[in-house]
């Protein structure tokens, strides 16, 4: 099984909830933290880095001999990393995403592949969880290949947990293909609400069964889980506005380490979470 | 010449935006003539990335020679440089007054880095 904990607003506890999965499974998991930009799981986790790949994107390259001008490749750019207003053409790395689609319009050959480095996966082996890590290279803006780099570590024969970048963005979209179940964490609040909303639309376009986790409870008010029975939506897990969870985390603490009364909470969230995605949300 | 100028509005009149790639709308003016017309950059205004270099490539498309604003990034200037169109940069808040800094000649054509 395929978990994806992924949510709208940023802050609201998807890698406590997404540490705390890995760690109430009791057995081997994988743990892929998707969120390139600010990856954090690591934190929380004691281990050994076992592995570190290089993730390049291929990038075109112009023969300028070879380039009659006819620009052919720019009109097929969506993105205009490559640009002929005349030519040749111009290259933007930056902006090209590898899709290769330019190489393979040119009827002149002009065009070649060449690697250009976005980030880096790392492995690390933390007892039961086996934690992979994608890490973007400062100054690149390129989230999805990198996600997408990070998911090819999939294992598929032992349950995964998903850690999604906040928001609804292209890299959120890469990281939730293909799971099994979007677990939606949020807090009671008119801003959690609000995200909510946005990142429960990008679940349902995906087709994925959908539950909420509610954290933080105790502030603000009460429509996030007015929201989630007007709309069918399990609210799976519920944790407290308690002051010792955020302290643990700004300790660098695991919360099941810090406090190990939440296991139970986290045992059920994975119970729950496995059964929605087995039965597709049919039983909510 | 054919020049274009970025606004947020549909006459001259209206406010010179200083955004290059993200403008909503460019103001495509005959210096000569006075004749112009209005082209919307909506699909700059939605680009995740990229926006300025989208917006040059289909101001060398309109055939474009000169372009009036207040600053347009390095990507930008080399796709402008290369389709032959010169920048020029100005802190004019409308079009109108931007338009007569150019027909002065007080504007100094912006170098490629």
């Amino acid at each position: 099984v395929i978990l994806a904990v992924a949510s709208g607003k940023g802050g609201t506890g998807k890698t406590t909830v997404a540490v705390g999965l890995a760690r109430a499974a009791g057995r081997r998991v994988q743990l892929l933290d998707c969120d390139v930009e600010e990856p954090n799981d690591r934190l929380f986790l004691e281990g050994r880095r076992t592995a570190t790949r290089v993730v390049s994107v291929p990038v075109p390259r112009v023969d300028e001999s070879a380039c009659d001008g006819c620009g052919e490749c720019g009109r097929f750019c969506r993105f205009h990393a490559i640009v002929a207003v005349k030519d040749p053409p111009l290259v933007f790395p930056e902006l090209c995403h590898g899709c290769g689609g330019c190489i393979l319009v040119c009827p002149r050959g002009a065009l070649h592949e060449e690697p250009r480095r976005i980030g880096v996966v790392e492995v690390v082996d933390a007892g039961d969880v086996a934690l992979v890590e994608g890490r973007l290279d400062v100054g690149c803006a390129l989230v999805t290949p990198l996600v997408r780099a990070v998911k090819a570590r999939l294992e598929g024969d032992r349950p995964a947990i998903l850690d999604a970048p906040p928001g609804r963005s292209c890299a959120v979209v890469e990281t939730l293909r293909g799971a099994d179940a979007a677990l939606l964490v949020t807090e009671p609040t008119p801003f959690g609400l609000s995200d909510l909303e946005q990142a429960l639309a990008v679940a349902r376009a995906l087709g994925l069964p959908s539950g909420v986790v509610v954290n933080r409870v105790g502030i603000g008010d009460d429509r996030v889980q007015a929201f989630c029975r007007e709309n069918a939506v399990p609210v799976l897990a519920e944790l407290p506005d308690d002051r010792r969870i955020a302290e643990a985390g700004a300790r660098g603490e695991s919360l099941l380490d810090a406090l190990p009364e939440y296991r139970g909470v986290f045992e059920s969230l994975l119970e729950k979470a496995t059964r929605l995605a087995a039965t597709g949300g049919g039983l909510s | 010449v054919k020049l274009a100028l970025t606004t947020s509005g549909e006459t001259p009149e209206a406010a010179l935006d200083p955004r290059f790639g993200r403008a909503p709308r460019f103001l495509v003016i005959e210096t000569d003539t006075g004749a112009f017309e209005i082209v919307n950059n909506q699909a700059g205004v939605d680009a995740a990335h990229g926006a300025g270099v989208q917006a040059a490539d289909e101001l060398a498309r309109l055939g474009v020679r000169g372009l009036v604003t207040g600053h347009c990034g390095p990507k930008t200037l080399s796709v402008l440089t290369r389709a032959g169109i010169e920048v020029y940069n100005t802190d004019a808040t409308t079009v109108a007054a931007a338009v007569e800094a150019y027909r002065s000649g007080t504007l100094v054509a912006a170098e490629p880095a």
